[in-house]
């Protein structure tokens, strides 16, 4: 046991002796959730539209009213004909035009038909989408109030109830992501590259070649970096609620649980990275090809699995960020319990055995 | 003369699928002798050592280090042996002090032990000044001595040095010989391997591997009069030419 602590002790001083890895460990986190938070968002706010009115009569100018009364849109400027759109756009602070029809309120009352040609610029595509959204929104609701007044005609209108983040706040979905990339940087690559520069050194050979036994130097090398992965996992957590009001509905100690879980299986990852490669910049380039890339592109963190193409959504599968990723969502937004993410942790679990079993046994062969 | 030999081995063998890394070699080793072990590079001697330090185990063959046996109990051999390998090992981000008291701990040495022999240890090799400086601060030298020092912090019977002295100037080479010697006298027996034939005069006995066999072994005098030259660099040549 002491000569444990004397080991553990010595893995503090290379991190906190080491700047890059100091770096990685506390300011990645950090830097990378305020920035999913604050920077990367997919709301819009006061975005600038142009308005091309054909028919200027009272209900054109309620639209018109309610659409600047919002705080998503801002107008920008009036334009009088056609040919002044695409030079609208081409000036590029104009996000939107609305283009309404002749006669506008009179087709709307006697055909029950008027129409609005909503134009946006899609080389932002989800902005462009959102703006297309907000728009209808806010046209439905001028429909919806002008029925109430005259109560006229069934119309369908669809009311969407968004559970769970009601208010489509991109942080809810970024958190979780966040998190799992930030575990797997810390668990799997910083100790696939500890583990590596100890055989890039020839410290190895000598710690090899104390009584220290194998599976002692190799619990001792990854032993602090489960404890800063749990460190880490709390600061994203208590960040995200009190910055960004995220609310954690269920229960602290199973998200808890679960994030050892998850952090087990990194370093596991970790372990078997670190026995197929000889130098630390191949294991670093492996930790982040052959994990980051698939944790940020195949996991759901930033592109919807069911949108994949069948093969890729068959890869994703094996990819142990994306299990966790529904179970952190579950667990945090939905507030449900273990009886609910049973599936994707035991998924994780044997995920875990697996990997643990494998880089044991290709440490053992390495050895020979 | 039987307990005298610290090192027995008897047609130890190690294959690597059909090549044979290391064939039938016999030797014994004396107690507080300085025992060279030659050969080319490639020639099987790190395979050979790896086995005798108990992190390889031999395809067939015996051999006993410190009386354990390297089949059965690698275990006990790791704790009755020091071991410094070709390549510098200490941590660079260490401290000198730090580094001691890490490679204390790993030997299971108590903490008051690890001290008095640091003190020691610090005193003997002129490092009180930097003690408390990194170790990636220091001159090559300095850093293969103290590792030397490092690798006989809890009195091993036996030290095993592979290439001990790659890459430092002849007179640090020299200062370093004179701790090899110092060690042996105080009755550690010393294996080392090397490249320089000029070091090969300074062992005891050497070895002298060729493609897996140990095609000689003797005192270095002795060597020289049978293949009749007049020094070890030409015993080599003529050995390893065939």
């Amino acid at each position: 046991m002491k000569r444990f602590i004397g080991f553990i002790k010595k893995e503090f001083y290379h991190i906190f002796r080491d700047k890059r890895s100091l770096f990685i460990l506390f300011g990645m986190p950090i830097a990378q959730i305020l920035l999913f938070g604050f920077a990367i968002t997919n709301e819009i706010n006061n975005v600038d539209i142009a308005i091309l009115d054909h028919s200027k009569d009272a209900a054109t100018k309620e639209i018109i009213n309610k659409i600047a009364a919002s705080k998503y849109f801002s107008i920008h400027q009036f334009i009088e004909k056609e040919d002044d759109i695409e030079a609208v756009f081409k000036k590029g602070k104009v996000k939107a035009v609305l283009n309404f029809e002749k006669d506008f309120s009179k087709n709307l009352i006697k055909e029950n038909n008027a129409k609005i040609q909503v134009i946006t610029d899609a080389t932002d595509p989800n902005t462009a989408n959102t703006i297309s959204n907000y728009v209808n929104a806010i046209l439905q609701n001028y429909l919806k109030e002008q029925n109430k007044s005259s109560a006229q005609v069934y119309q369908i209108v669809s009311q969407t109830h968004m559970v769970y983040n009601p208010e489509l706040k991109s942080v809810y979905m970024f958190v979780p992501g966040v998190m799992t990339i930030i575990l797997m940087l810390v668990s799997a690559m910083m100790t696939s590259i500890s583990i590596t520069r100890e055989k890039e050194l020839g410290t190895m050979e000598i710690l090899l070649v104390s009584p220290l036994k194998p599976i002692q130097v190799i619990v001792g090398k990854v032993f602090p970096y489960i404890f800063l992965s749990i460190i880490n996992a709390i600061v994203i957590v208590v960040l995200s609620i009190f910055i960004f009001k995220m609310p954690v509905q269920g229960s602290l100690f199973l998200l808890a649980m679960e994030s050892v879980l998850f952090i087990i299986t990194a370093l596991a990852l970790g372990i078997l990275i670190s026995t197929i490669s000889a130098t630390q910049q191949t294991a670093m380039m492996i930790s982040l090809m052959g994990l980051m890339l698939p944790v940020i592109l195949l996991s759901g963190f930033i592109f919807p699995i069911a949108s994949m193409p069948l093969p890729l959504q068959i890869i994703s599968n094996i990819i142990p960020a994306k299990w966790f990723i529904i179970i952190l969502k579950s667990i945090m937004l939905k507030g449900v319990g273990l009886q609910y993410v049973w599936k994707e942790t035991l998924i994780l679990l044997g995920m875990a055995v697996f990997f643990i079993g494998l880089s044991v046994k290709k440490y053992k062969i390495r050895l020979e | 003369m039987e307990n005298n030999n610290v090192i027995k081995v008897a047609g130890l063998t190690k294959m690597f699928g059909d090549f044979t890394a290391v064939n039938a070699i016999t030797f014994d080793v004396k107690k507080g002798e300085i025992f060279g072990f030659l050969g080319a590079n490639g020639a099987g001697k790190t395979t050979a050592m790896k086995m005798l330090i108990g992190i390889s185990t031999p395809t067939s063959g015996k051999a006993t280090v410190a009386g354990f046996d390297v089949n059965t109990q690698p275990e006990q051999i790791k704790k009755t042996i020091g071991y410094m390998s070709q390549k510098f090992a200490l941590y660079d981000d260490l401290t000198v002090r730090e580094n001691i008291t890490f490679f204390g701990g790993i030997y299971g040495l108590s903490r008051e032990k690890i001290k008095s022999k640091a003190a020691i240890l610090i005193d003997e090799l002129g490092l009180e000044n930097v003690a408390n400086k990194l170790v990636g601060s220091l001159p090559l030298g300095w850093k293969q001595k103290l590792s030397f020092s490092v690798s006989l912090i809890h009195d091993p019977k036996i030290v095993f040095l592979d290439e001990p002295t790659g890459g430092v100037d002849p007179i640090t080479r020299r200062q370093f010989w004179e701790l090899i010697y110092k060690a042996s006298h105080q009755g550690t027996t010393v294996f080392v391997t090397t490249h320089y034939m000029d070091e090969a005069e300074y062992c005891d006995r050497v070895s002298i591997m060729v493609n897996g066999k140990i095609e000689a072994l003797d005192t270095p005098k002795k060597l020289k009069e049978r293949f009749k030259v007049d020094n070890m660099n030409d015993v080599f040549l003529k050995l390893a030419r065939g």
